[in-house]
């Protein structure tokens, strides 16, 4: 019966196959391929814009630009001086200040949210934390300055009245306000939320054999959690807390509310001055000179590296143990 | 027959819940914390609500901790230690939330009525009473803003995710890498940035779309991830079927990928423009300023929400912050209702 039928029916044409992509496809693929660039078309220009326009800066300064102190605008063509060592170290100690404050709380939340909390209280946690993450900045500045600088003066003082013997916490007069620790303290609650999530994802993927594994052996929660949890999540939380610092080092508005910014090293938390880039670059904008606009543009173009550097090397750790983890 | 009704009608039990009778001793024992910290507080020279919490802490811990001592041995003790002090950590950040948000309502309440979202500060200075002027100029300016943002930001952001998860190039590595570096660039470098390449050396001024482009730099990473995460959800199955009835790739994600994906796009395009909304730092440099609605996009300055908030911060009497806070109750309510517009977006499974 088949045998009929094939020798009536004479086979269709074979069809070619080709790999060979339509023109359509070509367009398509070649446009996306081009937009995508736009990513590095603009952070190639943001770099090229900064240091060039802040060339003279370099120029003029050299190294001294990252390692002086004194930030001097020549008046009526007087001499220009511009250092930003205080405003570096300031940067990095409020942001230092901000991760010891604010990691832990997170990750503790981050372990509570995983481990502990009833579904219900969990669901509406998880999206408080995720909320205070798109509250803006200038409400934390505002916010910090209004509500939060009264009773971080008390602790302050309650601080450097009983640790006071610790450098750290020693100031030479009585002066609290608007302190690198008040900074960092506005910083960390507006870390909490990236870092949260960063170390719940991660404590998300521990290996759940190994954690039913320790409860088999009789482990409590706590225990299971120190056996299991933090060993496999240490370096993604690691990880967190530098996104958690990147962010930290790029904050503007909430900073420049709340901190008293002077152009001299200050390395007492609790004392009431301290520096930082980013707020620097706005409060000095107003009235800057194009030279020193230019200088600016040179401080915007060191954060931008440090921020960079910082960001890349975060992004690294947690990649990398999101893939172990699988 | 009564028996298998009886036994339908029957409640599951559950044997391991905590019973109320289970509950007794350490509701007693919270409560022992909380009278030992009021004497303490009472008696010695430690006062206010700090003490208070900081003894309350120290005393229900350990309360609590010499209950399951008593009953399981050490290692439960060490373990109630740990509950609660991951409890603690939990409540001390949900209060600055709350505080927040309270602050907000209470501050902003004062300025906030009809009048604001129908007048400007044309002519009203900040320290006058607050029951002329407003900020309508601000919300027209905002909603510019986001318009102009979104319009440059979303094409580029979803092309890239469609990069990412459709062709899967060679480049892949790198873009993905590189939208990660993108979204760790502070938002004062971005306005910068716009200032240095367009405004330093040109006769340009800042105005509406100038403003809006630090804010599209900083909302195409956001938009980018959030995109290339919805995209990867939808099933390759779809993919390979338009495939196989013969459509061309192009095809295949326009008329299949995207319009599937098509909620979840929406929810990446609302997170990107809360995350741009009450950006304040990228505008002092970009955006010029202007007390009065401003509808020309391409030239004059203009003014948003967070820029207005600003305003009132640096003019420092009573009168400028109460209209601050008002700026930032409006703006809260705009973020607010973005972000459960973006949950609802986003609650809807993927099709």
């Amino acid at each position: 019966m088949t045998a009929t039928a094939a020798s009536t029916v004479s086979a269709p044409d074979k069809r070619r196959i080709t790999t060979k992509p339509r023109t359509s496809d070509v367009i398509f693929r070649g446009v996306l391929s081009v937009m995508s660039m736009s990513s590095l078309l603009i952070l190639a220009l943001i770099g090229l814009f900064l240091s060039l326009r802040g060339f003279q800066a370099f120029k003029n300064e050299g190294l001294g630009f990252i390692t002086n102190i004194d930030w001097i605008a020549g008046v009526d063509g007087g001499e220009d001086n511009f250092g930003m060592g205080a405003m570096i170290v300031g940067t990095l100690l409020v942001s230092a200040v901000a991760v010891v404050i604010g990691v832990p709380l997170s990750v503790l939340t981050a372990l509570y949210l995983t481990f502990y909390a009833p579904e219900t209280i969990k669901r509406s946690l998880v999206t408080i934390v995720d909320l205070m993450a798109s509250f803006p900045s200038i409400l934390y500045g505002l916010w910090g300055f209004i509500v939060l600088m009264p009773m971080a003066e008390y602790w302050a003082q309650l601080l450097n009245k009983y640790l006071g013997w610790i450098p750290l916490f020693s100031v030479p007069e009585p002066s609290f306000s608007r302190s690198p620790f008040i900074a960092g303290l506005v910083l960390a609650i507006m870390i909490i939320p990236i870092v949260t999530s960063v170390s719940r994802e991660i404590f998300d993927q521990t290996p759940l054999d190994r954690i039913q594994a320790a409860y088999a052996l009789g482990a409590t929660r706590w225990a299971m959690i120190k056996a299991v949890v933090l060993p496999f999540g240490a370096s993604g939380v690691v990880g967190g807390a530098m996104l958690g610092l990147g962010r930290a080092l790029g904050e503007t508005v909430a900073v420049y509310s709340v901190l008293n910014i002077v152009f001299k090293i200050n390395l007492e938390v609790l004392y009431g001055y301290g520096g930082n880039v980013a707020s620097m670059i706005v409060g000095k904008w107003g009235e800057a000179s194009l030279s020193e606009s230019k200088a600016l543009l040179a401080a915007g173009f060191v954060l931008f590296i440090m921020t960079l550097v910082v960001n890349l090397l975060a992004n690294f750790i947690v990649r990398r143990t999101v893939k172990t983890g699988k | 027959m009564t028996t298998i009704e009886s036994a339908l009608k029957a409640k599951p039990s559950k044997p391991w819940k905590t019973t109320k009778r289970q509950l007794v001793p350490s509701v007693s024992l919270l409560l022992a914390a909380a009278i030992a910290t009021y004497v303490i507080v009472a008696l010695t020279p430690m006062k206010g609500k700090l003490a208070y919490a900081l003894l309350f802490f120290i005393f229900s811990t350990s309360f609590l901790a010499a209950l399951s001592w008593s009953k399981r041995g050490k290692s439960a003790a060490k373990d109630t230690i740990a509950a609660t002090v991951m409890l603690t950590g939990g409540i001390l950040v949900f209060l600055p939330v709350a505080s927040l948000v309270l602050t907000t309502i209470v501050k902003g309440s004062d300025g906030f009525r009809l009048q604001i979202f129908s007048s400007t500060m044309q002519s009203t200075s900040y320290s006058d009473p607050l029951t002329s002027g407003g900020l309508l100029h601000a919300i027209i300016g905002t909603l510019f803003l986001i318009l102009i943002a979104t319009a440059i930001s979303l094409p580029l952001s979803i092309l890239t995710a469609l990069y990412l998860t459709e062709i899967k190039g060679k480049a892949s590595g790198l873009i993905q890498f590189l939208i990660q570096a993108m979204s760790g660039v502070p938002s004062v470098v971005a306005g910068i940035f716009i200032y240095a390449a367009l405004l330093l050396t040109t006769d340009l001024r800042g105005s509406t779309i100038i403003g809006a482009l630090p804010l599209a730099i900083l909302m195409i990473p956001t938009v980018t991830r959030t995109a290339q995460e919805v995209l990867l959800l939808v099933p390759n199955e779809l993919r390979e079927a338009g495939l196989a009835l013969g459509a061309t790739q192009w095809k295949t994600v326009a008329t299949i990928v995207v319009p599937a994906a098509r909620n979840g796009l929406i929810t990446a395009t609302i997170l990107g423009v809360a995350r741009i909304a009450g950006e304040t730092a990228p505008l002092l440099f970009t955006l010029g300023t202007s007390d009065k609605i401003n509808w020309n996009i391409f030239s004059g300055g203009q003014n948003a929400l967070p820029y207005y908030v600003w305003s009132g911060i640096i003019d420092g009497t009573e009168g400028g912050l109460a209209r601050a806070w008002t700026g930032i109750l409006v703006l809260l309510i705009l973020v607010l209702l973005l972000f459960v517009s973006a949950r609802l977006f986003g609650s809807r499974k993927v099709k």
